[in-house]
C-alpha cells in the first residue's frame, strides 16, 4: 500500500496540498481542541470536585442517590466509543450549534466525551490533597466552599495541570476522529486524502503533525506542572 | 474557660466499637497551660478534637466561656472556631502558599482586607522569629520553622484558646524546647489559654501548670503538675511518671568488683542541686558509684530512683543506708545478679 508513496509526482502533489490546506487544518484542530477542552473543564472540574466533597463523610455531602447517579452517568459516557457518542449526540449538537456537520459542530460531542474523563481526573487529583489540611481549615471556621476554593483546588494545582495536559492531548486525538463525520482539522485531511483518495503521503504528514502537537502539549504541560509545584525545594 | 462534662465518644470500625472517651469531666481555667497526657490510643487527640468539634461527641457538654459548642449549628460553630486556634503534629501548612500567605489564610477566610492581613502577618512572623522567611515556601523550612509558621497562623485571629495536638512530637529536643517556650511566651504575654496534648512527660513538666492523665478513654488523675507527678496514685500515672519501674521484667544491673547495691528513692523531699552522693563521700568516706539513675526535676524537687554501687562490706552498706535515711531519702539494699 505504501510502495509508491515517495514517487516524485506524489511528493509534489502532497506539497501542494500541505501548502494550501494544512495551515487551515492546524488552526481548526487547535480551535476545536482548545474550545472543547475549555468547556469540558468548565463542566468537569466542578463535577469532579462534587464527587469528592459530596461523599457521605465529605465536607459538603449530597444525597446518596444523586452521587450514585453522577457516578453512573460518568461511567456510561466514558464507556461509549467516541464515534458512536458523536452520532448519538446529533440532536444535542443540532440544538447548540444549529448543524451537525462542520468544525464547530464537532465541539459538543467532544465536550460530551471529555467532561466525564476530566471529572475523574479532577476527582483523583483532589483526593490526593492531605486530609489534615481540610481539617486545619475546618478548625479555623472555613466554610465548605472556602475549603474547596482555597484549600482543595489550590493545593492540587500541580496535579490538576498534569491532568489537564492528559485531557488536552486526549481531546486532540479525538478531534482527529471527528474528521470522519465532517469535523475539520488534521483528522479530516488524514481521512479524506488517506482513506478515501489513497494519498498516503498526505495522510502521513497529517499524522506526523498531530503527533508533534500532542508532544508539544505534553511537554509544555509537564513543564508547567513541575514549575507550579511549590513543594519542590529548589 | 473550658468546662467539659460527661464527654463520651465511640467510633464504629470494621473491627467493632472503640470507646475512645468514656464520661470525661475536665475543666480548664483562664490562663492555664493544661497538659493532657496518656499512652498512645488513650483518647487524647479525640478529646482535644471534641473541644473544637472536629470530632462530634456522642454525649456530654463542652462549654467554652459558657457557650456549649456541642449545641451550636454549623454557622455558629464556624464563628466560635475562629477564637479557638489549633496547631498540629504535622504542622498542616498549605504547601502551595508562601509563608506569609499561610499566615494570612485565616484572615482571608474572615474577609480581612489584604493589605491589613499582610501587615498583621508580618508582625506575627516577627513574633515567631521568621520575618525573613515571609516569601519562602513551607517545603524549604525546617520542621521547627514550619511549626513557628503554624503558630503565627494560629495567632492571626487573636484566639483566646490554643489547642496543641502533639505539636512538638515531630521535632528534635532542642527545637521542641524552643517551640515550647514560644507557647509559654504566648500564654504569658497574650494571655492565651492553652491545652497541650502530649505523650511526653517533659513537655508537661516544662510548660504546663495543670495536667490530666488519660488512660483508655478516662481521666484517671487530674490536678497541679507537681502534685500529680509527685504522688501518682494510679498505675497509669505511675507508668508515665516512672516508666522504668513498670517495664515488667527485673532490672539487670551488672555490678563490678563485687560491690553491693542499694536503691535510693527520691520522692520530692530533696531539693535539686543538693550533692547527696558527693556529701556521703566527704562525710562518711563512702565512694558510691551510680549504676543506674532515673530521676526528674519537678518544680525544683527531685523524684525518681537511683541504684548505687557501694564498695565494701555489710557495715559500709548499713552506714550508707543510715546516711540516706537521715536525709529523708528512702534507701534499701537490693540484690545484684552477679
Ligand atoms: N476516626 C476514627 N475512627 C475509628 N477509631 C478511631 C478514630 N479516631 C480515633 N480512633 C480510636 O480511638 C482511640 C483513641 O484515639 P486517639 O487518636 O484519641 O488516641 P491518642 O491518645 O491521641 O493516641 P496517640 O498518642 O497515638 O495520638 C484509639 O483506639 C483509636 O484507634
Ligand atoms: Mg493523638
Amino acid at each position: 500500500m505504501f510502495e509508491r508513496i515517495f514517487e516524485s509526482e506524489a511528493v509534489a502533489e502532497a506539497l501542494r496540498i500541505v501548502q494550501s490546506e494544512f495551515l487551515m487544518a492546524i488552526w481548526e484542530t487547535l480551535y476545536v481542541t482548545i474550545l472543547a477542552t475549555f468547556f469540558a473543564i468548565v463542566i468537569g472540574l466542578p463535577l469532579g470536585a462534587l464527587l469528592v466533597v459530596g461523599e457521605k463523610d465529605g465536607i459538603m455531602p449530597i444525597p446518596g442517590w444523586l452521587l450514585s447517579f453522577l457516578n453512573v452517568l460518568i461511567n456510561l459516557l466514558r464507556s461509549v466509543p467516541f464515534l458512536i457518542l458523536m452520532i448519538m449526540a446529533f440532536p444535542l449538537t443540532r440544538l447548540i450549534v444549529g448543524t451537525v456537520v462542520g468544525t464547530t459542530a464537532s465541539i459538543p460531542p467532544l465536550v460530551l466525551a471529555a467532561f466525564p474523563f476530566i471529572a475523574r481526573l479532577v476527582e483523583t487529583a483532589l483526593r490526593e490533597v492531605d486530609r489534615n489540611l481540610i481539617e486545619m481549615a475546618q478548625s479555623m471556621g472555613a466554610t465548605p466552599m472556602q475549603i474547596i476554593t482555597k484549600v482543595l483546588i489550590p493545593e492540587a494545582v500541580p496535579s490538576l495541570i498534569s491532568s489537564m495536559t492528559t485531557a488536552i492531548t486526549t481531546i486532540l486525538g479525538y478531534t482527529a476522529m471527528s474528521g470522519i463525520i465532517g469535523g475539520g482539522g488534521l483528522g479530516k485531511i488524514a481521512i479524506n486524502y488517506g482513506y478515501y483518495r489513497y494519498k498516503y503521503l498526505v495522510m502521513l504528514l497529517a499524522v506526523i503533525l498531530l503527533i508533534a502537537m500532542v508532544q508539544t502539549f505534553q511537554s509544555v504541560g509537564t513543564k508547567i506542572a513541575i514549575k507550579s509545584d511549590k513543594r519542590s525545594r529548589k | 474557660m473550658i468546662e467539659i462534662t460527661g464527654l463520651t465518644k465511640t467510633f464504629k470500625t470494621s473491627e467493632g466499637v472503640v470507646e475512645a472517651l468514656k464520661d470525661v469531666d475536665l475543666s480548664v481555667a483562664d490562663g492555664d497551660i493544661y497538659g493532657i497526657i496518656g499512652m498512645s490510643g488513650a483518647g487524647k487527640s479525640t478529646l482535644v478534637r471534641c473541644i473544637n468539634m472536629l470530632e462530634k461527641p456522642d454525649s456530654g457538654k463542652v462549654l467554652i466561656d459558657g457557650i456549649d459548642i456541642t449545641a451550636l449549628d454549623e454557622k455558629a460553630l464556624r464563628a466560635q472556631r475562629k477564637h479557638i486556634a489549633m496547631i498540629f503534629q504535622g504542622f498542616n501548612l498549605l504547601m502551595q502558599r508562601s509563608v506569609i500567605d499561610n499566615v494570612c489564610f485565616p484572615m482571608e477566610l474572615s474577609g480581612t482586607p489584604k493589605s491589613q492581613a499582610k501587615a498583621r502577618a508580618l508582625e506575627l512572623l516577627d513574633t515567631v522569629g521568621l520575618k525573613d522567611k515571609a516569601n519562602d515556601y513551607p517545603a524549604r523550612l525546617s520542621g521547627g520553622q514550619q511549626q513557628r509558621v503554624a503558630i503565627a497562623r494560629a495567632l492571626a485571629m487573636d484566639p483566646t484558646l490554643l489547642l496543641c495536638d502533639e505539636a512538638t512530637s515531630a521535632l528534635d529536643p532542642t527545637t521542641t524546647n524552643s517551640i515550647l517556650s514560644l507557647i509559654k511566651d504566648i500564654n504569658i504575654k497574650l494571655g492565651i489559654t492553652a491545652v497541650v496534648i502530649t505523650h511526653q512527660m517533659s513537655v508537661v513538666e516544662s510548660i504546663c501548670n495543670r495536667v490530666a492523665i488519660l488512660d483508655m478513654g478516662r481521666v484517671v488523675e487530674e490536678g497541679y503538675v507537681e502534685e500529680v507527678f509527685s504522688h501518682p496514685k494510679t498505675e497509669a500515672a505511675r507508668k508515665l511518671v516512672f516508666p522504668e519501674s513498670s517495664d515488667g521484667g527485673e532490672m539487670i544491673i551488672v555490678s563490678e568488683n563485687q560491690q553491693r547495691l542499694i536503691r535510693i528513692v527520691f520522692n520530692g523531699e530533696e531539693a535539686t542541686g543538693k550533692p547527696v552522693i558527693a556529701q556521703m563521700a566527704v562525710l562518711k568516706g563512702i565512694e558510691a558509684n551510680i549504676s543506674y539513675a532515673s530521676t526528674r526535676n519537678i518544680g525544683g524537687k527531685v523524684y525518681g530512683s537511683m541504684i548505687l554501687g557501694i564498695p565494701g562490706d555489710e557495715e559500709t552498706v548499713n552506714e550508707a543506708l543510715e546516711y540516706f535515711k537521715s536525709l529523708g531519702v528512702e534507701a534499701q539494699e537490693v540484690k545484684s545478679n552477679v
